[in-house]
């Protein structure tokens, strides 16, 4: 296993655990906890909590009936769910949201691509392909954004973020990550605010726009 | 619990809908569920238990913890067209035989929280109950300073070192 130096904040877990995570950052915690034992840990930790509040919640009577209907239903087949595994770099979780099929990738200008894997009122949550050298371009995020290596690394102002590493960047952090040498670097990345992509005007070229 | 995954015992199954099904409707009904929802939120939840039973691992989880699970699964499905995405399940060795010890501190940690629980103060005790009812945003959570986050410190010490000793066996 790599040695994962950046980990899920507990809050983001708890509320992971909790299932009020808007789906978008939910995505990207259930495929770190892929990754990471010790964001499993937590998040089992989070679930035993749960399980206390359960367990020590008032009881209120149920009606006569919902047993034995419940008892009678046992035996009703059922369809099970279908699980999705790894595949490759792609986390479990990841491969579900690609519905088991290969990223659609989109050029951004300059060799970085994404594939968006959903986007709406809740935020949007995308995969980045960055060749070594290259910078993100600029992707302004009003909120909290999440970016989990997937392959290869990046780096900017706050450190360097290897495979299985998450950075936690909120709407105040002025970075520009700048993918490493060695294997493109694959991330998967979440936030709360709309898309902001402006495809044909990436980082590099912003001063000569003046914008 | 483990006579409903490995007998397929009905009567184990009735026990544990006897202490569960009325926990699981007062649980629901906290966050302003009407009592008939209530009630067919408890039977499908407890209709899950059943049918996943053979996922259950006594050294992973409390039974407690995987019903909250399933619970909280449920509700979120009901509001949301997705679901919530979920970790991988680890693989597991199946030579791995479960360590009685592990279920044991396991066992022990679940009772310190839930006395860590009983012991709060109301107020405190509600923000808690809130919480894991995903009735607050994680800004919220994160600033709350009540929660009895050393118990659960704890805990995620215990299950990392199970997790590793488990794959350590795996290679």
């Amino acid at each position: 296993m790599n040695q994962i130096g950046h980990h899920m904040p507990d809050a983001l877990l708890a509320s992971y655990a909790a299932g009020n995570l808007p789906h978008p950052y939910a995505l990207v915690v259930a495929a770190h906890i892929s990754m990471c034992l010790t964001c499993r840990a937590g998040f089992e930790a989070h679930q035993a909590a749960g399980g206390a509040v359960l367990e020590t919640s008032n009881a209120v009577a149920i009606s006569g009936g919902l047993k034995s209907d419940v008892m009678a239903l046992l035996d009703e087949p059922t369809v099970p769910a279908p699980r999705f595994e790894r595949s490759g770099i792609y986390p479990g979780p990841v491969v579900e949201a690609l519905r088991g099929k290969a990223p659609r990738w989109r050029s951004l200008g300059l060799g970085v691509k994404q594939s968006i894997l959903s986007g709406g009122s809740e935020g949007s949550v995308r995969l980045l392909y960055i060749p070594p050298g290259q910078a993100v371009p600029d992707h302004g995020h009003n909120g909290l954004e999440l970016t989990l290596v997937l392959q290869g690394s990046f780096s900017d102002e706050t450190g360097h973020y290897g495979v299985g590493d998450l950075e936690v960047a909120d709407q105040d952090l002025e970075h520009t990550p700048i993918a490493d040498g060695g294997d493109p670097c694959i991330c998967l990345a979440a936030t709360d605010a709309p898309l902001r992509f402006t495809s044909l005007v990436p980082r590099i070229l912003q001063p000569i726009f003046g914008i | 619990m483990l006579s409903v995954r490995d007998d397929r015992d009905r009567e184990a199954f009735a026990r544990l809908f006897d202490f569960f099904a009325p926990r699981l409707k007062g649980f629901v009904m906290r966050s302003g569920t009407s009592s008939g929802q209530a009630e067919e939120i408890v039977q499908d939840v407890m209709l899950t238990v059943w049918r996943k039973a053979g996922q259950f691992d006594p050294a992973r989880a409390q039974v407690s913890a995987w019903i909250y699970q399933i619970a909280r699964n449920r509700q979120i499905d009901m509001i949301r067209k997705e679901g919530r995405p979920m970790p991988e399940e680890l693989q597991e060795d199946p030579e791995t035989e479960a360590d009685a010890s592990q279920i044991v501190a396991l066992e022990q940690e679940a009772g310190h929280l839930k006395t860590a629980l009983n012991k709060l103060a109301p107020d405190q005790r509600e923000v808690i109950e809130k919480a894991y009812m995903g009735e607050l945003t994680h800004q919220e959570i994160s600033s709350q300073t009540g929660l009895p986050l050393g118990t659960i410190k704890s805990r995620i010490r215990l299950g990392l070192e199970r997790l590793r000793h488990e794959l350590k066996d795996m290679r």
